[in-house]
């Protein structure tokens, strides 16, 4: 599954995101039809098919959902499922921790690592 | 409409290969599909649909149905992963009983080992939309399980060492099967002391990688009256997709909650019913949450249910896996779905391993689970009778 960190070309759609990640900022989407907010981010609504999905900044505020170690890298990466602050919970990196020191329900805060020389979303231990 | 006991499984097959070294994709699916026909006692000649995944190569059915020389009025390549060959089935009876065929021909190679395919791979060139968000992080198929193993355990509590009785439940069964990988029996601690792969999962805890594949063919009512085999019918079918809902996630069930309330409801039977589960072990946390969604004990209950050897064959209460399953005897081409389909077949006619053969066994039940059960995965269940 390891494909190349780049944003596609032909996509206009996701430009502010990509943009938005140049400046360290995550965004999602928020539908203005049925309210409801969702990630990753699509121009139609997964909830409603509705085209009127509006761009918003993560506060970066999550905590963690569920976590691995895959002990096989080297080094040994953290996956994780992280829900933003905002609702919708996402796949990432938990970085800056102990694989022994994480738990699920615990606070984490959004952070960027140069991938591909693309910043790239990942989390660390909130405080 | 209904499929209920409108179409029989009248041929099986499982390819004995577990490393098929010089035999191409193509030729795996050929040898299997000789297989399935000669169980059956059909030939070439009789075979009017022909339904396979995203194991076969170049355009699937069209590559495919050319090699092996098919003359047919219906197709189907629907692709979820290794559950495939469950839906298949359930599509096959669909078309058998709306008049669309009568021979249906059901076939998975798969050589990981070996090389030749990159089952479940996209096309290249089409990347799916996900990709951008999730690649980056290095997600696998080891850790998007053990994730859902390691919620499971904070929801309810479950423990490795109940995860590890499934993977003893597999290997008590493989002892008796000869083309099984792994034919050492193991103990819990076997499991628990095996390296640590992707927290909470052991290594003992995974499946085998294997060549191999198998084929099925299912029929109408009046060829399978025809037919000297033991007669196995569809008596229900189900089929669900679960994803991640826009962030809306929740790892802790699969799609089969509502696969196989849809079976259920079809063949009008309860799980409390069925006398052998064959249940996709791709890991060992698939099948402790496969029970749970199946209906066979409440959610959370999983672990409880399948410690203390619980899934053994003459000793538990739920036989499952009785040719040792994807955890001990093969899981041609990463995809399990068929060889649960196999076996349940084989109990039903009472040609499973005397040493775990199921006594009297009239009820069967085949479940499967393909794709990433904590992204996005396709769920299917069938309910077999023999009549």
């Amino acid at each position: 599954m390891a494909e190349p960190n780049t944003p596609p070309a032909d996509d206009v759609a996701l430009a502010p995101y990509h943009a938005a990640l140049a400046e360290r900022r995550l965004l999602i989407k928020r539908c203005a039809e049925c309210g409801k907010p969702h990630f990753y981010p699509r121009p139609y609504c997964p909830f409603c098919l509705g085209d009127k999905t509006e761009w918003e900044q993560a506060s970066g505020a999550g905590t963690v959902y569920s976590w691995s170690v895959e002990r096989r890298a080297k080094p040994p990466y953290v996956i994780a499922f992280v829900t933003l602050a905002e609702g919708p919970t996402l796949l990432t990196n938990l970085v800056g921790v102990e694989p022994d020191a994480v738990a699920i329900g615990q606070a984490v805060t959004l952070d960027f690592e140069e991938r591909d020389g693309v910043p790239t979303p990942v989390f660390r231990p909130a405080g | 409409m209904s499929i209920k006991g409108k179409a029989y499984i009248a041929g099986i097959y499982e390819h004995p290969t577990r490393k098929a070294e010089g035999i191409p994709l193509a030729q795996l699916h050929a040898e299997v599909a000789r297989g399935a026909l000669a169980d059956a006692g059909l030939t070439l000649a009789d075979v009017d649909a022909y339904f396979c995944a995203g194991d076969a190569p170049g355009l699937g059915a069209l590559s495919m149905a050319e090699y092996l020389g098919l003359d047919l009025r219906h197709v189907d390549t629907t692709e979820t992963g290794g559950s495939s060959y469950l839906v298949h089935v359930g599509h096959a009876a669909q078309a058998i009983a709306a008049g669309k065929c009568k021979v249906a021909l059901i076939t998975l190679a798969g050589k990981p080992r070996t090389g030749g395919s990159q089952p479940g791979r996209p096309p290249i060139g089409i990347v799916p939309p996900d990709t951008a968000f999730e690649a980056p992080y290095k997600p696998s198929v080891l850790n998007i399980y053990a994730m859902c193993a390691q919620r499971h355990m904070h929801e309810f509590g479950t423990t490795s060492e109940q995860l590890a009785w499934v993977k003893v439940a597999a290997s008590q069964h493989a002892q008796h099967n000869p083309h099984a990988m792994l034919r050492d029996v193991v103990t819990v601690e076997d499991v628990l002391n095996s390296p640590l792969m992707a927290d909470p999962l052991h290594r003992l805890d995974c499946c085998v990688v294997s060549d191999g594949g198998g084929a099925l063919v299912v029929v109408a009512p009046e060829i399978a009256d025809q037919l000297a085999r033991p007669k196995v019918r569809v008596l229900g079918a189900g089929e669900a997709l679960k994803h991640s809902r826009g962030g809306e996630v929740d790892i802790s069930y699969s799609a089969g909650r509502w696969s196989a309330a849809r079976a259920f409801e079809e063949a009008a039977v309860k799980p409390a019913d069925i006398k052998y589960a064959s249940l996709y072990d791709s890991f060992t946390i698939t099948v402790v949450m496969q029970i749970e969604d199946v209906g066979f004990c409440a959610k959370g209950e999983g672990g409880r249910f399948v410690a203390d050897g619980n899934l053994i064959s003459g000793v538990g209460k739920l036989p499952f896996n009785t040719d040792g399953g994807g955890l001990c005897n093969n899981h041609p081409g990463n995809r399990g779905g068929m060889t649960k389909i196999l076996e349940a077949v084989r109990q039903l006619r009472g040609e499973a391993h005397p040493a775990v053969q199921v006594p009297n066994c009239d009820l069967a039940l085949a479940h499967g689970t393909g794709g990433f059960l904590g992204l996005r995965h396709g769920s299917a269940t069938l309910i077999l009778e023999r009549v």
